[in-house]
């Protein structure tokens, strides 16, 4: 045992030694203990450096407000981490930590010259400095700025742990096993309510667990040994769930709470085995009860950041619950009673400690109970200044002028070890502001506290305000039985005897002698940011609490101002003269604490990362080598290239292959929807632009449909299958959209309609064949049909059978070729894609994918939405006018088509473009000019596809311009980067016009 | 994240519905008949005010069904949820 383990407790085991790492030196801890009291209990008080003057800083608190110890764990590691709080990290065999933000050494730091410097590095300093001359930047600051910015070392590798999310449903959920959440967590759960409680340490009890004082006593126990009975009692309980090392991570509206359990955290690495490393809760709660406690604060006074300055009820925490002496020689610096308690028990364990207060008195039990154990007082003082670079070993204090303005009298100094400080108390009052909850300001002891308006939640405890036993007990009690409807309960008769506090006096900033320019009196630990750094804020104008936090940087750190922000708020109040409550606080947001990343992703890792879709097909694609494109989540082949052949060559190839004799694709992924209904015909008369009412039954038709606003959403090829039924199909990306909006037209607009929508997409698979010989491959896999074009004419369907399994088939091309589509059931498709494959073999039918399917459709002038158009187009832009009927009275978007704006001449418009150089291929996406002369340059449009085509022997384009409709024959000018490329405009439609092809 | 009553299935997360807009603008009847002007107010102007707002939603991932919702923008309580068709509560 170390000299700093004086005291045996029953939550860490002194016979379980556990081993550790810190900055590459060995030490010893026991079980039950976190990072930061092993430390201590090695008498390592030093473990980081501040964030931006690199002074030596020490741990200061036992949880999640810790602003300095902070370290990256397992550094050199897949699972290394960095900003890991050492107040929060249970100690484990193994465990490896290192300091941060240092460099060499957090002994010699040489960042630590930024302290020398730092009268010259005020708040906004960036801001100010960064800007000039230019020409810096590049080289020197911004380098120079990512050097030294950030904290720790983030992960290399991906990680290799496992995360969980889980959903629950429960009647009550209570946040915080302190005493008030025990109290709430046993009525609930007694009265039939399906209870959750949460605590975020490993064990429940908050600062109750370690209370034996003989001034708190619950039903004439110690309050400590009081609470270990009804935990106890409390573990019992069925309708209870108790999840430790569970921390709340964010509180959103309608009860719906996310947290973070721990689950093999606090494990050694070689016992992790693989399980989940954490698990996020995803909680929907019917009431929620808040008891997150309170956050002791600290003084704000000249140099109070130096190792050895902690939290006080932090160095009675150590002391009562891990056993630790902070120190031999303490001092603690008050203005509030809580403090003694801490003096009373190092007292009470014969180690020396001196209080510093100050109030002018204090008559209350606790304080007489020190003064009676001999502790010294000194009342009305303030510390002024503290001494010790990696440890504080003295400090000098002054009296207090009447109104606590200004210091008076002679400087007392006095040797210490640790200096403990308590200012006061804050509500954590972050899950009651995050839920939309508002606060009131309290004036008699400066805190913000809830306002409840919410009817289904409350806080209990001392986030609520309550600090004093009495009225935590029985406050939580009456409150919660009338949140939850009960009249009767176990506490209702409770004897609290506990010493209350009558005298209290808070100042923000304490005075000095010194003056305030050459005072250090850091107010955000972490970020570095100084009173002196506040009212240069004020100074300088910035008057709002957001902006000062911004422009200072008080909060923004990785605690995220838990410390600081109320002393921020009280040094603006007091400088500006306004009153504390009408300045409001920050905004809490989530989460709480930090949270990993992958518990925030969960399983939607890698493959599960999102949804992929494949064509019954896919097996096939895979096995013939095809390379895959996502189109939405769909994978498609995008080419599927022989030996090794890039994509320019296999797609010149497949085209070719496709115009000369056969190709084959799989258009499974086209969104399709079956139709049916008495007013089927109506409703698609209604969402497209052309007629629908005379298309004969086993008739095709393209389709266009618009928005509201007239620009073109969707197009397709609907099949009449019945007279009340249709199949429409729509692009790939576009189908469920499309679904979408077809309903809410049928729902909202026209529910008189008789219609019935149906999302048939993944029913079928469709094998498309096109090319002069796929009337002579169909034949062979339909011999029984007649494919004459009298029989079987383009734009037409029919039923087919193959092996008795009923097909679909439909000639309509997308290629302008010959072509036929053949719609199976999706469990045949991969049969129905091989008999196809095997019936074209003695036409050397190629398979292609989607970039030759581009490439054909181009070459007939085919759009695709999406690519061509941009939502900005309407149908006459893209030169299609005649699919838009002019006899139907109505249809969507058919009134925005004669707007003022669409009916403009100058608007961009779809043509063709010819490179002058039949070999060079414009780029997609390249601007388009005629006039390179004057300047400003007008870029009057751009490329939307581009290919060359192996089957005219040259390259051809597709381009929106403005006014391009006027421009056949036209020279225009596509500027690249090193040339610029002469081209001119040309009819859409580059091969074929006649249709011979697709009528062959 | 809202608790939202669908008014066809109960009690469902926010995660499974979409959010249509403003409620209870009608699509004209014979939208030709309309000026620029008219055309365009049904078109475009929305207005987007803090406190009660009248809203469509749509249970997308459920049983796909729109209907209505009384939010009021400021706090996010809804006030009440009815089914297409049916007249919006009075206040």
């Amino acid at each position: 045992m170390t000299k700093y383990r004086v005291n045996k407790t029953k939550h860490v085991d002194q016979t379980k030694t556990v081993s550790f790492d810190f900055d590459g030196k060995s030490y010893h801890g026991f079980e039950g203990d976190t990072l930061a009291s092993a430390l201590l209990s090695n008498g390592v008080h030093l473990v980081g450096r501040s964030f931006k003057y690199h002074r030596p800083r020490g741990i200061m608190s036992s949880g999640s407000e810790e602003p300095n110890a902070i370290c990256q764990i397992n550094e050199d590691t897949d699972l290394t981490e960095p900003n890991v709080r050492a107040t929060e990290i249970e100690l484990y065999e193994g465990l490896k930590a290192s300091s941060q933000n240092c460099w060499p050494s957090v002994n010699f730091d040489i960042g630590g010259i930024n302290n020398f410097i730092s009268p010259f590095i005020p708040a906004g300093f960036y801001y100010k400095t960064f800007m000039w001359p230019k020409s810096f930047w590049k080289k020197i600051y911004e380098p120079l700025i990512r050097w030294s910015a950030g904290l720790g070392k983030s992960p290399r590798k991906p990680d290799p742990e496992l995360y969980d999310h889980k959903h629950v449903h429960c009647d009550v959920l209570i946040i915080g096993g302190g005493i008030s959440g025990i109290i709430a967590s046993k009525i609930a759960a007694k009265n039939n309510l399906k209870t959750i409680l949460i605590e975020d340490k490993n064990t429940l009890g908050g600062s109750t667990i370690f209370q034996k004082n003989e001034n708190y006593k619950i039903n004439d126990k110690y309050s400590g040994e009081w609470i270990d009975e009804e935990i106890a009692e409390l573990k019992k309980l069925d309708n209870l769930t108790i999840k430790t090392r569970t921390s709340l991570a964010a509180y959103h509206s309608y009860n719906y709470l996310l947290a973070k359990e721990n689950i093999s955290d606090h494990l050694p690495l070689d016992k992790r085995n693989g399980g989940i490393r954490q698990r996020l809760w995803k909680i929907r709660a019917d009431k929620v009860i808040v008891a997150t406690g309170a956050i002791e604060r600290p003084l704000v006074f000249n140099n109070n950041d130096r190792p050895g300055i902690m939290l006080s009820n932090s160095v009675k925490k150590y002391l009562d619950f891990y056993g630790v002496s902070c120190g031999f020689k303490n001092v603690i610096f008050t203005n509030n009673d809580s403090a003694y308690e801490t003096a009373v028990s190092l007292k009470e364990k014969g180690i020396s400690v001196e209080m510093i207060d100050i109030r002018k008195k204090s008559n209350s039990k606790i304080v007489k109970n020190a003064e009676q154990l001999g502790v010294k007082i000194y009342w009305n003082s303030t510390v002024v200044n503290t001494f010790g670079l990696r440890k504080i070993y003295s400090i000098d204090i002054m009296n207090l002028s009447e109104d606590g303005s200004n210091v008076v009298g002679n400087k007392i100094r006095i040797n210490c070890d640790c200096l403990a400080i308590s200012g006061g108390w804050t509500p954590m009052v972050h899950m009651h502001t995050q839920s939309g909850g508002k606060l009131d300001f309290r004036e008699i002891d400066q805190t913000f506290i809830p306002n409840e308006i919410d009817k289904n939640h409350i806080n209990v405890g001392s986030c609520n305000g309550d600090f004093e036993l009495e009225e935590i007990i029985n406050n939580t009690n009456k409150k919660v039985k009338n949140f939850l409807n009960v009249s009767k309960t176990q506490f209702d008769n409770t004897s609290v005897l506990n010493s209350k506090e009558l005298d209290k006096r808070n100042i923000w900033l304490l005075p000095n002698y010194i003056s305030e320019g050459k005072c250090k009196s850091f107010i955000d630990f972490q970020n570095d940011s100084t009173a002196k750094d506040i009212k240069l804020a004020l100074r300088e104008g910035f008057k709002s609490i957001e902006h000062v936090k911004r422009y200072t940087t008080t909060g923004m750190a990785t605690d995220q101002g838990k410390l600081s922000n109320m002393h921020a708020l009280g040094i603006i109040a007091d400088t500006a003269g306004v009153k504390m409550g009408a300045l409001g606080t920050t905004t809490f947001r989530p989460p709480f604490t930090p949270l990993t990343f992958g518990s925030i992703v969960g399983r939607s890792v890698g493959n599960f990362f999102d949804i992929i879709r494949k064509t019954s097909i896919h097996e096939w694609h895979i096995q013939n080598k095809a390379k895959f494109e996502n189109v939405g989540q769909w994978k498609r082949p995008w080419y599927y290239p022989i030996n090794d052949e890039g994509l320019h060559e296999a797609v010149q190839r497949e085209s070719k292959a496709a115009r000369d004799s056969a190709g084959i694709l799989d258009a499974s992924t086209l969104g399709k929807i079956d139709i049916q209904g008495t007013d089927a015909s109506e409703f698609l008369n209604r969402v497209y632009t052309n007629a629908w009412s005379k298309l004969g039954i086993g008739k095709c038709r393209y389709g266009l449909m618009l928005n509201e606003d007239g620009m073109v959403y969707d197009d397709g090829v609907t099949t009449r299958l019945g007279e009340n039924h249709y199949l429409m199909t729509t692009t790939t990306g576009g189908a469920a959209n499309v679904l979408s909006k077809l309903e809410d037209y049928l729902q909202t607009e026209w529910p008189e309609l008789d219609v019935y929508l149906t999302s048939v997409t993944d029913h079928y698979s469709t094998a498309s064949i096109c090319g002069p010989n796929s009337k002579k491959i169909l034949k062979k896999i339909f011999p029984d049909k007649d494919f004459s074009d009298d029989a079987f004419p383009h734009m037409s369907y029919q039923n087919g059978k193959i092996d008795e399994i009923n097909c679909r088939i439909m000639r309509i091309s997308f290629t302008g070729e010959l072509s036929y589509e053949i719609n199976i059931e999706s469990k045949y498709g991969k049969s129905l894609w091989e008999k196809c494959i095997e019936a074209g073999k003695e036409f050397q039918i190629t398979p292609y994918g989607t970039e030759t399917m581009h490439l054909l459709r181009a070459e007939k002038g085919f759009i695709i939405v999406g690519q061509d158009t941009d939502g900005t187009m309407t149908p006459i832009d893209l030169q299609m006018d005649w699919i838009v009927s002019k006899k139907k009275y109505d249809f969507i978007g058919k009134r925005s088509l004669y707007r003022s704006d669409t009916i403009r001449e100058d608007r961009k418009q779809l043509v063709g473009l010819l490179t002058d150089d039949p070999n060079e291929v414009l780029e997609e996406g390249a601007q388009i000019v005629s006039d390179m002369t004057k300047k400003p340059i007008e870029m009057i449009g751009h490329v939307t596809s581009s290919y060359f085509s192996p089957n005219l022997n040259k390259s051809i384009a597709l381009a929106v311009v403005k006014s391009g409709k006027k421009m056949n024959g036209q020279k225009l000018i596509v500027p690249m980067e090193n040339k610029n490329i002469n081209v001119t405009v040309s009819d859409s439609v580059f091969l074929d016009k006649e249709n011979k092809r697709i009528n062959a | 994240m809202f608790l939202i009553n669908c008014p066809y299935c109960g009690e469902r997360d926010q995660s499974e519905f979409s959010c249509g807009g403003e409620a209870h603008i009608v699509r004209p009847k014979q939208p030709t008949e309309l000026s620029d002007d008219q055309w365009a107010e049904y078109l475009f102007m929305r207005k987007n005010i803090k406190g009660v707002q009248f809203e469509r939603w749509n249970h997308a991932h459920g049983c796909r069904k729109w209907f209505n919702m009384v939010r009021d923008t400021s706090n996010d309580k809804i006030h009440a949820v009815y089914k297409m068709g049916e007249k919006p509560p009075v206040e």
